[in-house]
């Protein structure tokens, strides 16, 4: 199968979407023109023109509500946020607007749209640059999040999200966009379901739960632990609204260790409530407590030791799966 | 000119307005309706004049005092009283209360609670209208103290830059729940706003229906030809408190008598009376249909079903997914 890149699915993606159904459209920051700050959208100007890729102002609560209005008018907007730290500016428009307003009116109205926005840190971005909030929407009723590690998925699950009608974010992650991985050719309509985790690398001693770029240290923290003697399934989830806890569960109920490796702060991250569920769920069928890795609950700092220290990789994983193993 | 059946009819709706929330406060004070409840007695010219320029098909989207505007676009008495009373025969199902208030049957996206938050949604709308290159507009109600968020100005200036059929209309009561509008806004004369946006800002008598149809309607026939958006100040007064729970000590009598004496409805009355449109008879008609309707509505939520707990969790996504909250 080819390799492309992260960036070059998401392209993919949108083009086939937006060449499906007239009704989908982009807009965003400098997506245009430019190009997108990450070349996400890249070529798309040039291919359907300036009426469906919308350059915008920088107006992030703006660009979500416009999203709204035009989804609630009958179109399939996907509106970028340059970056998840955006996102917190048009939180209102997100939350008490695109999450509730089918719940409120009744089941009225539709909201088909897609936001997308990369999140993520390590990159010496700093305090406000470095987000992985994806916890804060999981934890609000009403929107869907999906958040893949590879170019295979993020292609699947972006066209499945924005085929969708209902309020999806979608996060990407600064890191990932020039990795590269196999994607089936354009001849093939690659559609991923939500709420159907993906074993990554199967095992059978202990279960790693990753999501985003911490797939990537997971699987590398897997093949540390192998020289151990340790055979680790990393289990990918690829949405955390829905969540495929069938598949976490069997996992867990066979290998009966979990740790939970996730890039952003470890008090009330998603971790904690994958913890949560599985003590309700296993108890009995765990050998060990579920082992939780995330991120220093610290704004993140700049200087590169301070910020490798804040942040999670697979030299915690590996530390925290030890700690269960033996 | 606006046809006799039309001033009838825009007379009548101004009218059932303010009988049902004058109903509406009655059954608050009796522990059925819960929550904030924000009553538009005194404005009611405003909803009424401004929709009644719109074809039926247009969108129209609304702040959280919101009971007007659905009446004035065509919504049931009897659905808005059931929502109120958190019944599942409500517009919403009970789900989304007075503030809430939406019916996708008359392209009326609802009430807000987030001050500002309609703004840019609106504008959103209009989004729609032009890509597709249809020929509806949107209509937004907000009120003075929305100019002041962010995200009334992030709307104004996409509605601009896109050139989209938006008809922003400000229904300036001089006060944000008790601030004064001297103490909140640099401008008071909200319409002077819209010149930072190069859109064009008139202000029209909000307590006098005719006038706002009339000005509405020009205005309507611009947008809808193409000229991009406007922004309309209805100059009015709310006759109660903020909500239901709000004495009104800011106000002055004499200010508050004033306004009285310009309400809208006894004006139209009068107006109708004078040239001969309606009758004293017709005028009484009226008032005894209307509180039949009233006590109807009243009647029917009373008796309507709370929703049923399987409720709780319908109504949040189009497509379910296991994982998803149920009972």
């Amino acid at each position: 199968m080819r390799e492309i890149r992260y960036y070059e699915a998401l392209i993919e993606a949108m083009s086939e979407e937006m060449h499906r159904d007239e009704r989908v459209f982009l807009m965003g920051e400098d997506i245009g023109l430019f190009g997108g700050t990450f070349r996400a959208t890249e070529g798309l100007m040039a291919e359907f023109g300036g009426r469906r890729v919308r350059d915008t102002p920088i107006a992030e609560a703006g660009i979500v509500g416009l999203a709204i209005g035009a989804a609630l008018g009958g179109l399939r907007p996907v509106p970028e946020l340059m970056t998840m730290n955006f996102a917190v500016v048009a939180m209102d428009q997100i939350i008490n607007h695109a999450a509730k307003m089918r719940y409120m009116f009744g089941g009225q109205f539709d909201l088909p749209m897609t936001i997308r926005a990369p999140g993520g840190g390590g990159t010496q971005k700093a305090a406000q640059h470095s987000h992985s909030i994806e916890s804060w929407f999981v934890n609000s009723p009403g929107i869907r999040v999906v958040i893949p590690s590879t170019p295979h998925d993020a292609k699947g699950l972006l066209k499945t999200s924005i085929r969708s009608d209902d309020v999806v974010l979608f996060v990407e992650h600064e890191r990932l966009y020039s990795t590269k991985g196999p994607v089936p050719d354009e001849t093939e309509d690659l559609l991923i379901p939500m709420g159907v985790a993906d074993v990554k690398r199967a095992g059978s001693d202990v279960t790693i739960v990753a999501w985003s770029m911490m797939v990537l240290e997971a699987v590398k923290a897997a093949e540390i632990l192998a020289g151990e003697g340790i055979e680790a399934e990393v289990l990918d989830p690829r949405t955390l609204d829905p969540f495929d806890w069938d598949a976490l569960f069997a996992s867990v109920a066979r290998t009966r260790r979990l740790v939970v490796a996730e890039e952003g702060w470890r008090t009330l991250g998603v971790g904690a409530e994958i913890a949560a569920r599985v003590q309700e769920s296993l108890f009995h069928e765990l050998d060990a407590p579920v082992q939780r890795v995330a991120a220093a609950d610290v704004p993140t700092p700049y200087a590169r030791n301070l910020e490798l220290q804040a942040l999670p990789d697979a030299a915690d994983i590996v530390r925290a799966a030890l700690k269960i193993c033996t | 000119m606006i046809p006799v059946a039309d001033q009838v009819r825009m007379y009548r709706q101004m009218l059932l307005i303010r009988r049902i929330e004058e109903r509406i406060a009655e059954c608050y004070g009796e522990g059925k309706i819960g929550g904030f409840t924000h009553l538009y007695i005194g404005q009611e010219a405003v909803a009424v004049g401004a929709i009644a320029a719109l074809n039926r098909d247009d969108n129209v989207i609304d702040t959280y005092r919101d009971h007007g505007h659905f009446l004035a676009r065509g919504g049931s008495s009897r659905a808005l009283m059931a929502e109120l009373f958190g019944r599942e025969t409500g517009i919403c199902k009970g789900k989304g209360g007075s503030m809430h208030l939406a019916d996708a049957q008359h392209y009326f996206y609802g009430g807000t609670g987030i001050v500002g938050g309609s703004i840019p949604i609106a504008a959103g709308l209009g989004l729609a209208s032009a890509y597709r290159d249809d020929d509806r507009i949107t209509m937004a109600f907000f009120g003075d103290g929305a100019t002041n968020q962010g995200v009334w100005h992030e709307g104004l200036n996409f509605a601009k830059i896109w050139n989209l059929p938006v008809i922003f209309v400000c229904e300036n009561n001089f006060y944000g729940i008790g601030t004064d509008v001297r103490i909140s806004s640099a401008f008071q004369e909200v319409h002077k706003k819209a010149a930072g946006y190069g859109i064009p800002g008139y202000q029209v008598n909000g307590m006098d229906v005719m006038e706002v149809r009339r000005r509405c309607e020009e205005v309507v026939r611009l947008v809808r030809g193409g000229a991009g958006p406007a922004l309309i100040e209805a100059t009015c007064y709310r006759y109660q408190g903020h909500s239901m729970t709000d004495p009104g000590r800011y106000r002055a009598r004499a200010e508050e008598e004033l306004w009285r004496k310009r309400d809208p409805i006894p004006r139209m009355a009068k107006l109708m009376l004078a040239e001969g449109t309606i009758e004293e008879a017709g005028l009484q008609q009226l008032e005894r249909e209307i509180e039949e309707e009233v006590e109807d509505a009243v009647k029917f939520a009373d008796e309507s079903p709370e929703p049923s707990p399987e409720a709780l969790f319908e109504d949040m996504y189009h497509e379910r997914h296991p994982s998803d909250p149920h009972a």
